[in-house]
């Protein structure tokens, strides 16, 4: 699955993008933060406030409950601020 | 094209024409601007709004397709830039149309609200002292739930 982050969350982690292959177990948005916060320091620390990160499957918002499914795209960023 | 995510700066008169000599009869139009605002004690010099365009192009065709359904317009419009803007500047324009004013009111304001919160861009401030990121604001949320 391919994930994509925004602003400061992209930063922080130092990239806009990254393939990675879904670990058994994994099914939903919260499961794959979780999963991906395992992975060291930097990630640990860019998602230390996990209920401040939206996250939006292919081009539909979703909450963290939400399943993974056959979705292609899993894009995570903090709170919007447009307009 | 009815949602237009744009990089270049816009025109926003022109944009404002355009729209009211389309208007077919329709007895009110409402035109909301958004500019990059700078004041004494927020002295920004540049702001640079990050879009994940997909999203955001999917989200304000919604957001548009709402608003004319809940309040009977007969035409809205939404323009929203990203990339690096200067204060004075348009960031966004949403229109309205419908056959009295306070739908046409309601409409832009409720699009507005909504797109505040629920469409993905994210502002960069920078002033003399560097870049910041622009926290989401209580009151935006407040205002988007006024509309549940």
């Amino acid at each position: 699955m391919k994930i994509l982050y925004f602003a400061w969350l992209r930063e922080r982690l130092d990239r806009a993008e990254e393939e990675i292959e879904l670990p058994p177990g994994v099914t939903t948005v919260g499961e794959l933060i979780a999963h991906l916060r395992t992975r060291d320091e930097v990630t640990d620390a860019a998602f230390e406030r996990p209920h401040l990160i939206r996250a939006a499957l292919d081009t539909e918002l979703v909450e963290h409950d939400a399943p993974l499914g056959s979705a292609r795209t899993l894009a995570l960023f903090p709170p919007m601020t447009g307009g | 094209m009815t949602v237009r995510l744009l990089v270049s700066p816009f025109d926003p008169g022109a944009e404002t024409n355009r729209f009211l000599a389309a208007s077919e009869g329709a007895g009110a139009a409402v035109t909301f601007t958004g500019l990059v605002r700078r004041t004494s004690d927020d002295p920004v010099t540049a702001l640079t709004l990050e879009c994940y365009e997909a999203l955001a192009q999917a989200q304000l065709e919604r957001l548009r397709d709402a608003a004319i359904a809940r309040f009977s317009l007969i035409a809205a419009e939404i323009l929203h830039r990203h990339g690096r803007m200067l204060p004075g500047e348009p960031i966004v324009q949403v229109m309205t149309l419908a056959p009295h004013r306070g739908d046409a009111f309601a409409g832009a304001e409720f699009i507005m609200d909504t797109l505040k919160t629920d469409a993905p861009f994210w502002k960069k401030e920078e002033t003399g002292d560097g870049a910041r990121w622009v926290e989401a604001k209580g009151e935006d949320d407040a205002r988007r739930a006024r509309w549940d």
